[in-house]
Parts: C-alpha cells; sequence; structure tokens
C-alpha cells in the first residue's frame, strides 16, 4: 500500500519514515543500528563530531557486515571516547598519533589483506587539524597508494580539543584561539586555507566526497558507496562545533543545514578525479543567517567589516557556481 | 585477550559514565494541538486521521474522524474548512486538501459500509428537535454515548438545510441519505414530518430526560421593495426548499437573484441549471466583500452567472428592476449616488438571510432570546433546564460545521447532565505553531486540486460539480500534512542525538529518552520536524 | 649455508626467513640495501604472503607498522639517523601499546652538520622509547639476532630495535652462515598476538590514560624489559640449540674473567678492541673486553659481574650526548656505582671517524696508566678545536662551526645523503 504513493510526507530527508520500506530509511532509523559510538562518550553537549562519527561509522558498519576498523587521530573524537578506563567504541578501534591515522589504517588494510580477510575493512578517521595539517603527509601517502582505506575527517575548521586554534580548514574571518579577531583583519586571514576534498581529487582516488550532519541520507549514502569501492576512499564530513564556534548545543544540525543552503559547504562527490554530483540547494540563504548564529564570527556584523561579509557571501557564490548547486525548482520526488 | 593495562579497553564500558548528570534542562515528549485542529468547528483531530490516511489505514482513519463528526462525505463537500485556512503548511507552499482527502474518507466509508459501535445502553431518552446538521450531530453523539434518542423533524425528509438548502450538485443526496441512515442504524429514531408546536409538552408526553434543540433559522428573510408586480419575488430559502421538493419554482427567462452570500450563489446556480435565460446577482458593496466564498462566486461567473455589484434594487417596474448605483464609503459602507439604471427581470429571488422560528418555545419557562436567537450558557444549556440548544438558532456563525460542533459539545453536556454531573472539557494542550516545526524536512509537494466537471455539464443539470480524489492522490495530499505538534514517527530525535540518549520503542509505540545519558543538548526539540518534543528546566 | 655477501643483505635474508607480513619501506642511508633486498624478493615472489609497502616518510613507516602490528601481522621496517628522529613520536608510541615490530637502524651519525657515516647517536636518542636495543658486533650476528628479535618482541610484546653500525656493517661484504627456513620454521611460531583488531572480539587500543593509571603503564613496560633480561638469553639459547650458533644474549665477554682494564664498547668497533687486546695480551697487560648486546633492557647485574675483579674500566662509544659525555658509560657508571672502580669515558668513532688499532693502543696505555680524563674524545684534533675557538673569541659571530673546521681542514667532503 505505501509503494504506490512516490511521496512520504518528509521523503527522504528525515533519519526514518514510517511509510517507507525499512532499506528506504536510515541506518539511524533502525532499532539495530550498531551505535558504534556508544552513551556515556565525554563530548560536549550538541558535538557535530560526536555525531557525525555515529553517522558515519554505522553507516560503514552497516556497509560492511560489521566487518570494520577504525583507527583514530589525536583529537576530539579521540579523547572523548576513549579516556581511561571507559571506551565508547563498539568496535574494533585504535588510536596511535595526532598526525598518523591514515598510516596505520594502512597498515592494518595490509594486514586484513596479508591474512586474507578481505571482508574486513578500514577506516581512518580524525578532525580537520589532524587530517588537513599534520596529517596530511600521511593521507597524501595513503592516497597516492591507494591503500584499501575510507579516511573520513570530521570537520570542525579548528583544532578543538586544544582549545580551538586555527587549522588549515579554518574559514576566513572566524575567530580562534590564534587568530582573534583584532586589528584591520579580524580572524582568520581571507585568502588563505585548503579544500583537501579537491586536493584529495587531485590524487585521482576512486571517490572522494563532503558530506554534513544535517543530511542523513545523503551522509550514509555516501559512506556507504565509499565502502562499495575499493582503493583510497575519503570524505570530509562538515561537524558543527558548539564550544569552538561559539553557537548553542541544539543549534549544531541547524547551522550544518544553513552553511550547506548559503553554499559555503558545497555537498558533491567525485570519482576519479571528476566531480560527478553535486547536492542541489533545497532553501538557498545568504551568509548572514549560518554566520549570525556563531560567536566566532560575531565581529563580521560590527560597523567597517562589511568587506568580511562580502567576502564571505563571495566565496559561497563561487561555491554555487562552482559545484554547480542551484537546479531549476519542481520536479522534486 | 591478555591486554594491555589501562591502553587497551573493553568495549560497552563507557555505560557507566552517566553524562545526564551535565544536563540542566531536559527535553520531553508533547502533543501539540495543530491549528487545523484547533480551528475545526466541530473539533475534529485532523492531523490524527490524517495520520491514519497517510498509511492507507482509512478505516481507521474513518473512525477518527467519527469520533466527533459524523458526517466526513458531507463534511468533504460542504465544509468552508477554516481548517485549511490555518493549515501550518500554507506557510510552506499550500495548505494541506484537508476536505478533499475527508471526503474521500467519507465516501470509501459509505462504499464499505463502515460504521462504528455505541456504549450499552444508559436508559436515559433524550428528544431532538431537527434534523439538520445540528440535531443529526447531537442525536449520533448521545446515542453513541449509550443514550436513546428521538428526532423530530417537521420535513417530509432529514437533512434541515442541507437538504433544503444547499443543492444536489454541492451535496449528491445519496450522500446525505447514505451518512443520516448511518446514524438512523446506530438506533437513532428520526420521525420526519412531525413538527413539534411545543417543546415542553413533547418533552413531557414523551417522557425525555433531556431535550436538544436545533431548529434552524428556516425563515427566509425578504427586504421590501416598492414594486408595481409585474416581476414575481420569492425568497431564497422557500425556493431551495421548493426546488428540493420538485415543486419546481418557476426559474426562467431573466432570473435576478439579490444578495451575496452563498445562499445567493446557490439559487443563481440552480437557476442557471433550470435553464434562465440570464441570471444576475445584485449586490449593495463591492464583489471583494461579498460574503459568499471565492469558489463559489468563481464557479457562478464560470457557469454564467452575472454580478452586479455596488447596485441596489429601488424598484421594481415593467418587468425590469430600477438599480442605483452605489459607492464604497466610509467603513467600507455603501453609499448611494442618485445614478440609476435598469436590468431586465422576469423574476427576483431574495436571498437576504433567514431567521428562526421560535414558535415551539413557547411555554418553556426560563429561555432567553436576543436578536431573534436562543442564548445558551456554556454548557449549551438554555434558560430552561434539560433543554439545550446549537446550530442556527443560538448566536454563532451558521455553518454546517458550527451546527455539528454543537451538536457534540451538546451531547458531552446532555450526558454529564444525565448523570447529574457536570461536563469539564480536558485540558488543552500547547500550540503547535508554524515557529514549532522544522519545515526542512518535508519533502516539496504542490497541492493536488479535485477534478471539477466541465461547464457545459453544469449549466444543463445538477450533477455533482466537484469530483472526488482517486485513492492514490489522496494518499498523497494527506501525507502533505506535516503532522503538527504530534509524532509521526520520523525517527529524527532517535538519529539526531550524540549521545545515543533516545531508545526507539517501535512502530506505534514512539520513543523515550534515557536520562542517564541524555546531556540536555536540545538538538532533538531542534530537529523534530513536528515540533513534538520540549525543553523544560531540570530542578536542580 | 656459507655466502660471501653484504651485510644489508645478509639482513634482509635473515629477515625474510622471519617471515614478516608487512615490511614497511623508506630510503635512507645506511639501512636502504635492506629494504631494497626485501623489496626485490617480495615482488620476486621470492618472499611470499608479505605485503611491501612503499610509504612517503619514516614517520608513515612506522605508523604503518603499528597499524599491521596491531592488526597482528609480524611487522618490519628499518630506518637510520634523521629517519628515526623523523619517525620518532611513532616510535615511542610502537612500543606503549606494545606492539611487538622489529626495526633495523643502520647507525649513523644526526645532524647538523648533517653526515651519513656511522656513530650510533641515532640509536641512542632512542634508548629512553621503550623498546628492546639490541647491538650487533658482525653481520653473522646481525643475521642471528634479528631472527630472535622477532621471537624476543612477540613473546613480550614488545617492539625490538637491532642496530649495526651504517657502513661498517650494513655495506660490508662477508661470509655469512645463513640458517636454513626448516631451522627458522622451528626456531619462531607464528605470531601469536597479545590483542589485535579483530571486528570477531573489539577492543579499543590506545586509549588515553590519566594520572591515576600512568605511572602504572610505565612501571609495567619497565617490568617487562626487566622479564626480557631472562629472556633475551633463553631466546639466545634456543636459537643456539637450533642453528647451532651462540650469538645473542644480554653481554659477551672477550679475556675478561682476570682483566684489570676491562675496555666495555658495542656494536662493530668490538672486533677491532678485540684484536687490540690480543696484541696487549701478548706482551702480558691483563685486559678484556664486554661486549653490551643488550642496551635496553640494560643488563646491570650482568656488567657488574663482568666487571667485579677489573681495576678500571674503558666504555669506549660511538655517541655522544652533548653537555654530558656518553650515554654508555652513564649507564656503566649507574651499574657500578656500588663498585669503586673507576669509569673512563672515550668518546670515539663519531659521524664514521675511524677507530684505529693505534689509537686505540694509544688509548689504552693511559688507562693503563690511569693517566685518561673521565671523559675523553679520542684522536679529537685539539689544534682545530683551539682554532676555531679563538675564532669565535675574536668574532661572535663566526659562521657555522663545521664549515669553518672544514675550511681549515682543506677538506669539502661531497657525500651522498
Ligand atoms: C442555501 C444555503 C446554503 C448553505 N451552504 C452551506 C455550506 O455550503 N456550508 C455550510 O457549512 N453551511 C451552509 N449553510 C448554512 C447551514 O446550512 C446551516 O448553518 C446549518 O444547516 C444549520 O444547521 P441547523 O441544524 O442549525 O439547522 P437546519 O439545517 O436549518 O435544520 C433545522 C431543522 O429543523 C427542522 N425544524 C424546524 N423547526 C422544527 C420544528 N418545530 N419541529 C421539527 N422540526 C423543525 C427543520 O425542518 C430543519 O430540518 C447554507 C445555508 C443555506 C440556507
Ligand atoms: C604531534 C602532536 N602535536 C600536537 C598535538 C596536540 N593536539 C592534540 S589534539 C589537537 C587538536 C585536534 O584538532 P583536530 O584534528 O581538528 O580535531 P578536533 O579536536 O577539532 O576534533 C592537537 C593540536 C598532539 N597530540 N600531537
Ligand atoms: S570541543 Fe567541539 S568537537 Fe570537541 S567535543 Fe566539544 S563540541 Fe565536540
Ligand atoms: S499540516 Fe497537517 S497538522 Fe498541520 S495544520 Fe495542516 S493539516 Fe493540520
Ligand atoms: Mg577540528
Amino acid at each position: 500500500m505505501t509503494q504506490q504513493v512516490k511521496y512520504y510526507q518528509t521523503g527522504t530527508y528525515t533519519v526514518g519514515n514510517r511509510l517507507l520500506d525499512q532499506e528506504q530509511r536510515t541506518v539511524q532509523a533502525s532499532l539495530d543500528r550498531s551505535n558504534a559510538l556508544d552513551s556515556g562518550h565525554r563530548a560536549c553537549q550538541g558535538c557535530g563530531e560526536a555525531l557525525g562519527a555515529r553517522f558515519a561509522i554505522d553507516a560503514a558498519m552497516r556497509a560492511t557486515d560489521n566487518q570494520l576498523i577504525a583507527c583514530n587521530a589525536t583529537g576530539c573524537l579521540e579523547v572523548f571516547t576513549t579516556p581511561y578506563p571507559e571506551t565508547a567504541w563498539q568496535m574494533p578501534w585504535i588510536h596511535s598519533l595526532f598526525g598518523n591515522a591514515a598510516a596505520v589504517a594502512t597498515g592494518v588494510a595490509a594486514a586484513q589483506r596479508v591474512k586474507g580477510k578481505k571482508e574486513v575493512r578500514v577506516i581512518a578517521q580524525g578532525g580537520d587539524g589532524g587530517t588537513t595539517d599534520i596529517g596530511f603527509g600521511c593521507l597524501s601517502g595513503m592516497f597516492d597508494r591507494n591503500d584499501d582505506v575510507l579516511y573520513i575527517c570530521y570537520d570542525n575548521q579548528a583544532y578543538m580539543n586544544t582549545g580551538v586554534q586555527r587549522s588549515s580548514a579554518t574559514p576566513p574571518a572566524a575567530r580562534t584561539a590564534t587568530t582573534m579577531p583584532v586589528g584591520p583583519n579580524p580572524g582568520n586571514e581571507f585568502g588563505q586555507g585548503k579544500n583537501v576534498p579537491l586536493v584529495a581529487m587531485a590524487h585521482g582516488i576512486p571517490y572522494v566526497a563532503t558530506a554534513s550532519v544535517h543530511d542523513l541520507h545523503d551522509l550514509e549514502r555516501k559512506v556507504t558507496k565509499a565502502m562499495s569501492m575499493r582503493g583510497a576512499r575519503y570524505i570530509q564530513i562538515f561537524v558543527p562545533c558548539p564550544l569552538g564556534w561559539g553557537s548553542k548545543p541544539c543549534d549544531s544540525i541547524k547551522l550544518a543545514r544553513m552553511a550547506a543552503e548559503c553554499g559555503l559547504w558545497p555537498l558533491f562527490e567525485a570519482e576519479h578525479g571528476e566531480i560527478t554530483d553535486s547536492t542541489k540547494l533545497r532553501k538557498p540563504a545568504k551568509v548572514d543567517g549560518y554566520l549570525k548564529l556563531q560567536r566566532r564570527f560575531a565581529h563580521m556584523f560590527k560597523p567597517g567589516n562589511e568587506a568580511q561579509l562580502e567576502g564571505m557571501q563571495a566565496l559561497a557564490d563561487k561555491n554555487i557556481v562552482k559545484f554547480d548547486l542551484l537546479e531549476e525548482k519542481g520536479d522534486e520526488e | 585477550m591478555n591486554k594491555p593495562f589501562a591502553i587497551t579497553l573493553d568495549v560497552g564500558t563507557s555505560l557507566v559514565n552517566h553524562t545526564g548528570s551535565w544536563r540542566t534542562e531536559r527535553p520531553r515528549y508533547v502533543d501539540r494541538i495543530p491549528p487545523c485542529n484547533k480551528t475545526c468547528p466541530a473539533g475534529e483531530n485532523i492531523q490524527q486521521w490524517l495520520f491514519h490516511a497517510e498509511e492507507g489505514n482509512y478505516e481507521q482513519a474513518f473512525k477518527t474522524i467519527m469520533q466527533d463528526n459524523p458526517f466526513p462525505t458531507i463534511m468533504g463537500r460542504v465544509c468552508y474548512h477554516t481548517c485549511e485556512s490555518a493549515c501550518n503548511r500554507k506557510d510552506v507552499d499550500e495548505a494541506v486538501g484537508i476536505n478533499a482527502v475527508e471526503r474521500f474518507i467519507g465516501d470509501e466509508a459509505l462504499r464499505h459500509g463502515w460504521t462504528v459501535e455505541c456504549a450499552p445502553d444508559t436508559g436515559k431518552k433524550v428528544m431532538v428537535i431537527g434534523a439538520g446538521p445540528g440535531g443529526l450531530s447531537a442525536a449520533y453523539h448521545l446515542r453513541r454515548l449509550g443514550h436513546s434518542v428521538t428526532v423530530f423533524e417537521a420535513a417530509p425528509k432529514a437533512g434541515g438545510m442541507l437538504r433544503y438548502g444547499i443543492p444536489k450538485y454541492r451535496l449528491p443526496r445519496e450522500k446525505l441519505a447514505g451518512e443520516i441512515s448511518r446514524i438512523e442504524k446506530l438506533g437513532v429514531e428520526i420521525k420526519t414530518a412531525s413538527p413539534v408546536t411545543s417543546v415542553a409538552d413533547t418533552m413531557k408526553e414523551g417522557g425525555f430526560d433531556a431535550c436538544f434543540l436545533s431548529v434552524g433559522a428556516q425563515v427566509g428573510g425578504k427586504v421590501e421593495l416598492p414594486t408595481d408586480g409585474s416581476v414575481p419575488m420569492f425568497d431564497a430559502a422557500t425556493v431551495l426548499k421548493d426546488l428540493e421538493n420538485e415543486q419546481l419554482p418557476d426559474l426562467n427567462g431573466h432570473v435576478v437573484v439579490y444578495g451575496g452570500g452563498n445562499t445567493a450563489m446557490d439559487v443563481a446556480r440552480s437557476a442557471t441549471r433550470m435553464g434562465a435565460l440570464s441570471v444576475t446577482v445584485v449586490y449593495r458593496r463591492d464583489r471583494n466583500m461579498m460574503p459568499a466564498h471565492e469558489l463559489e462566486i468563481h464557479e457562478a461567473l464560470e457557469e454564467g452567472v452575472q454580478l452586479a455589484c455596488l447596485r441596489t434594487i429601488k424598484a421594481v417596474k415593467n418587468g425590469e428592476l430600477e438599480l442605483e448605483v452605489m459607492v464604497t464609503g466610509e467603513d467600507n459602507r455603501p453609499v448611494g449616488t442618485g445614478q440609476t439604471e435598469t436590468v431586465p427581470a422576469t423574476v427576483l429571488v431574495q436571498a437576504v438571510g433567514q431567521s428562526v422560528d421560535l414558535g415551539p418555545l413557547n411555554g418553556l419557562d426560563g429561555v432567553e432570546v436576543k436578536g431573534g436567537v436562543v442564548l445558551v450558557g456554556k454548557d449549551m444549556q438554555t434558560g430552561a433546564k434539560g433543554v439545550f440548544a446549537g446550530g442556527d438558532m443560538i448566536p454563532s456563525e451558521r455553518t454546517v460545521t458550527v451546527a455539528i460542533g454543537h451538536g457534540k459539545k451538546a451531547a458531552k453536556n446532555i450526558d454529564a447532565f444525565l448523570r447529574g454531573e457536570i461536563f469539564v472539557a480536558p485540558a488543552k494542550h500547547d500550540d503547535a505553531g508554524f515557529g514549532e516545526l522544522n519545515t526542512w524536512y518535508y519533502s516539496d509537494a504542490p497541492r493536488s486540486v479535485r477534478p471539477v466537471l466541465d461547464v457545459a455539464r453544469r449549466q444543463s443539470g445538477f450533477a455533482e460539480v466537484v469530483g472526488n480524489l482517486d485513492e492514490e492522490t489522496a494518499q498523497y495530499e494527506a501525507r502533505r500534512c506535516m503532522s503538527c505538534g504530534n509524532c509521526f514517527e520520523c525517527d529524527n530525535c532517535y538519529g539526531v542525538c550524540p549521545d545515543n540518549a533516545i531508545t526507539k520503542l517501535g512502530p506505534g509505540e514512539g520513543f523515550a529518552f534515557k536520562y542517564d545519558y541524555c546531556k540536555g543538548c536540545g538538538i532533538c526539540v531542534a530537529e523534530c520536524p513536528c515540533g513534538s518534543i520540549e525543553m523544560v528546566p531540570e530542578d536542580i | 649455508m656459507l655466502k660471501q655477501m653484504e651485510g644489508s643483505m645478509a639482513v634482509a635474508e635473515a629477515v625474510a626467513l622471519a617471515r614478516p607480513e608487512v615490511i614497511c619501506a623508506y630510503p635512507i642511508t645506511p639501512q636502504t640495501h635492506i629494504v631494497e633486498g626485501l623489496g626485490e624478493m617480495v615482488k620476486s615472489g621470492q618472499l611470499e604472503n608479505c605485503e611491501y609497502i612503499n610509504v612517503e616518510s619514516e614517520f608513515a613507516a612506522l605508523s604503518v607498522g603499528i597499524g599491521s602490528s596491531a592488526a597482528g601481522a609480524r611487522t618490519y621496517t628499518a630506518t637510520a639517523s634523521q629517519g628515526i628522529l623523523f619517525m620518532a613520536e611513532a616510535v615511542y608510541n610502537a612500543s606503549g601499546m606494545g606492539l611487538p615490530i622489529v626495526m633495523t637502524v643502520g647507525n649513523r651519525a644526526i645532524g647538523a652538520p648533517i653526515n651519513i657515516w656511522n656513530d650510533q647517536t641515532d640509536s641512542m636518542s632512542m634508548r629512553d622509547a621503550g623498546w628492546i636495543q639490541l647491538f650487533c658486533e658482525t653481520n653473522q650476528e646481525a643475521v642471528d639476532v634479528h631472527i630472535q628479535a622477532f621471537k624476543i618482541a612477540e613473546k613480550l610484546s614488545v617492539p625490538v630495535m637491532v642496530c649495526m653500525d651504517g657502513f661498517i656493517l650494513t655495506h660490508a661484504y662477508e661470509r655469512i652462515d645463513m640458517p636454513e627456513q626448516a631451522q627458522i620454521d622451528q626456531f619462531l611460531p607464528p605470531f601469536n598476538p597479545r590483542q589485535v583488531l579483530d571486528p570477531a572480539n573489539p577492543v579499543s587500543m590506545g586509549a588515553m590514560v590519566g594520572p591515576e593509571a600512568f605511572t602504572e603503564v610505565r612501571y609495567l613496560a619497565h617490568r617487562r624489559q626487566m622479564d626480557a633480561l631472562e629472556l633475551i638469553p633463553q631466546v639466545a639459547q634456543e636459537y643456539a640449540e637450533i642453528v647451532g650458533r651462540d650469538s645473542g644474549g644480554l653481554i659477551s665477554t672477550y679475556k675478561a674473567e682476570d682483566a684489570e682494564t676491562l675496555v666495555i664498547s658495542l656494536g662493530s668497533v668490538i672486533g677491532t678492541i678485540k684484536d687490540v687486546i690480543d696484541q696487549r695480551r701478548e706482551e702480558g697487560e691483563k685486559i678484556g673486553c664486554v661486549a653490551i648486546r643488550s642496551f635496553r633492557p640494560f643488563p646491570i647485574a650482568e656488567i657488574r659481574k663482568a666487571c667485579a675483579n677489573a681495576k678500571r674500566i674503558v666504555v669506549l662509544e660511538k655517541c655522544f650526548a652533548v653537555g654530558m659525555g656518553g650515554m654508555v658509560a652513564s649507564n656503566v657508571r649507574m651499574a657500578l656505582s656500588t663498585q669503586p672502580v673507576p669509569v673512563y669515558n672515550v668518546i670515539a668513532g663519531l659521524g664514521g671517524r675511524p677507530i684505529t688499532q693505534t689509537s686505540l693502543h694509544n688509548l689504552f696505555n693511559e688507562a693503563a696508566a690511569d693517566k685518561l680524563e673521565g671523559l675523553h674524545f679520542l684522536d679529537l684534533n685539539q689544534e682545530v678545536v683551539e682554532r676555531e675557538l679563538e675564532r669565535q673569541r675574536l668574532d661572535e659571530c663566526s659562521g657555522s662551526v663545521a664549515e669553518n673546521i672544514l675550511r681549515d681542514i682543506g677538506a669539502v667532503a661531497a657525500s651522498k645523503v
């Protein structure tokens, strides 16, 4: 009965939907999701990283029938999940160092290969600092060798665990402890930073994608797709951090949604170096709504800093064109 | 495994860390009252029956409607659906087509012969006067509560204005009859052609414990016009009643209808169907001030009815009407200009309102009348003990749905009265306003439209104008509902909690918070699409 | 089987006999030939069931090794000099996590000034990193010790660093008696990890440990190294039983029983020292030596015992802690703190400077006369040093010391780095 009609009230945007077949709902909707990252962890209230990690890992667990090993870089995700004597991980998991998660994963994958355990798959994961900065060499090496590893970067746009310092993923204008909102160019400089998804693509690896905690279906689909492939794969997930961004804990998903809908966080996929798809904006918006909810951007709204706001909007507009984020309305399911 | 001390840990160990102690506010599930339900004059739980319809469970949807309203198929045709004007979805795209879905469900129910159950007999006898929507609603609800009910109806058939006012092309009579007979089958006795001349006497004679009056506003009003008698004049109520009784009124030639309400439209459109040469509606004020519903006017115009707005009839002479041109003055009042014009008229029908025949109330002590209508208390009781009233005869909006709502409310109060108690309505939930929703999650879905009969066929007969939705479209439309304020098991809270602090209890069971782990971040509240979770301060 | 071969190739073959499952390779002189050799063996199919991974840095090399070892694969890598510093963080991490990785260090000096030649400062920089450190005297020993290293590492769940002097051993062609595969298979059982990343039995490895347990974690690591003091000789014994050659243990002594002058050193220089001892014994001098094989754990009891009758100890080492002295000597002094015997510390062979028999004779002459200072630099060119010091006195900004000295002695070295 429910299959006759193609419209499902909340379509495919909510976590579950009683009107949809089980397999069309998200992994998170199911009673038997693995909860790979379980209750009792010590992340801040409303931590987007905790959420993103469970989303991604549970999806990967489902995709691999729980034959999964995770290698974690140092950072919030590691610290809040595994302070002795408690671990929140319900899966084989290893933390070695801040900058070597990709390499550790290469080793774990090599061990599976040599032991003929083809079914056991490996994920490396870390924060943006551990990925785009200190772990960048190992990451690039893993890409270069096309090792059978999915690397997931949880991008909260700064070094959070050490108290919110700038990373190469910190957006322009953002206040961090090392880019204070003082002087003529308050906050992080414009014209710096690196787009690691694009750098990953330049390696020609099988799969690169961006994802966000606000669009679970999209995130899970990407993780699942990544796990259906072999070789080096990279997904960078946007994970708001209430502590580091000066936002309300309840707004973590909302901010992710707003970042995407204004074009600052384009969702796209690429295979073998070519962009194959991008997620169109459902309710396009300007950047200010997104920025206003975060104290790290508060200075942008002070008189005299209009240029920063324009600069941000320009970045978003550029993304919208570059990643082809707009679509003519009308043909949704 | 002989694991290294401290550096290698066993899974599941974090559960000893009860992060719930960090919380200063706690989330909790709530039901809010959606605007549709809130504005429904019959108090239907619209969101709830749409919920069942979304799943294709139309019988359950029907039963849910029947909690409040015994006439889904009639509602789906004649209700002015204030619910849709209030529907939150209008701020997303367009309101949910609640009325269309209700009709689909009502028709399904008739087609399948679905019905409902009554409570065991109480032995109490209630008399209802008037088998219009108000009277039948009261009778139905009282019967379901186990009381024995007798309805006295003056007209040869039951239905009140549903039958003697609303034309067939809007409400086919087999639908009307179907829903009335469903009530009769529940054990309500309807005595037609049985006018009550004295409520007090009939009550005493029949040994009734209580009475509900819903005699409607049946007396057609007329404005006195200087006339030379060259044009016959009727009132709308009489014309429509005659139409129903097949004593076909002479609506040939140039028919002029005086008045701008729905009744005027019903007469005008009926005249078109009777073969009038021309039909003109004369209205004192501006077009946009016409009390008739826009859709009614629109359909009338489609069918060839002409509007003469900002005109009053000054006189009837020589088979013509003299009209004075009006302008809109202060407070939107029409002001005469002195300028006149004439229109030919074969017949003039005045549709300028109806009044209540209060004759049967004579001899009832304590009944208070004001402005031609009977006053009732909060409990719908008139000044006479045990005599309740509702519908067009009491001060309120005169619509079918309001009358049905009165009938329901009166039934509950009568039920309490029969037990010597006072009915106390359950506490109201908070509103599910648009601000409570997170509409990003709802798919874009334009409103569906019901099929409409083509104009040629409308002009030539009384076939129903507005068609039904097919099942697929009805279900689609039901699924456009955002379930404002009421959990619809989308699993968002269960999915978005960063701390896995929500237990999913399974289909139909909802969710529960694990307060041992909930840190009180409030993401579940923010991401609940329908606003069914709230944060409350933790007592610390 | 006896073979004439380069030390690096011999080590490569020995490692292959241990059936490693994952090998991480990154080039740095003088270790490179070992991983090159293994690479060819894997690629040709001679070494089966082995993943050979060309990594992008030493940090990655050991990190990959951490992953593979944690996932239960027998893991090997090799490095030297700058490489071991580049991987330093991972060196500590591998031992902290108790991962039985075997790593060769082709001992080489650490820059600046960059220098590709042999000394042992690189290994010594990691002496406190929690690894077992075994120093080889000969290539034959290197072959045998590498194989034993896997057994020791895996039995204790502690990584083992096998240290062999760069060039002097790695690049030297010698006759090697290579064990048979069957012998090694008998000696070394398959790796049965203490902990493993396994979906069937999940654990979290590498937790954050706070003050409440950190000391205990460290103490337990120390206890494992103390256990190694018993295990290392035991494994050497097992090896000798199967392969028929005693090459291992904690220390080895040479003419030490009655020695009044006891020379303590480690690595390949022991060979030269033995030759000099032989010559001096012929002159009637009671001189002998002790070769430290296991620098970590440090065999305090064995050293004490060996030194029990000596009148003086000369610790000759190819490493130097600037501002302090020799690392080996300080360790020996600690071992002998209860024995009233003078310990002379001689720093020799830094950055590849040859340690000649003549220099050693001169040194031992002075030692025998108890004329040595506590800290002595063998063959230090005092003239050059004085000139530079003089220049520095005259001009505060005298430029690079190394360049000045090179200019001074007229040698502009062009060496591969
Ligand atoms: C032409 C027309 C079109 C309308 N269209 C709509 C519409 O589309 N939607 C809408 O919501 N509302 C509409 N209305 C208004 C709606 O019909 C009335 O508000 C509603 O019917 C009132 O119900 P009721 O039960 O109070 O009275 P009624 O429907 O008027 O019923 C009263 C009944 O009591 C009977 N009765 C009266 N006196 C006695 C007596 N002494 N003894 C026994 N029986 C008696 C009458 O015969 C009648 O059957 C319309 C009204 C008219 C006139
Ligand atoms: C080699 C090294 N340098 C620095 C640190 C300190 N450190 C630990 S976590 C961290 C920040 C992590 O930032 P990121 O990777 O973005 O993860 P987040 O905490 O933001 O999730 C830093 C700088 C370290 N542990 N190791
Ligand atoms: S600092 Fe940010 S990333 Fe770290 S636990 Fe808190 S919310 Fe999460
Ligand atoms: S969306 Fe549904 S629940 Fe909300 S007001 Fe409209 S019909 Fe009612
Ligand atoms: Mg970060």
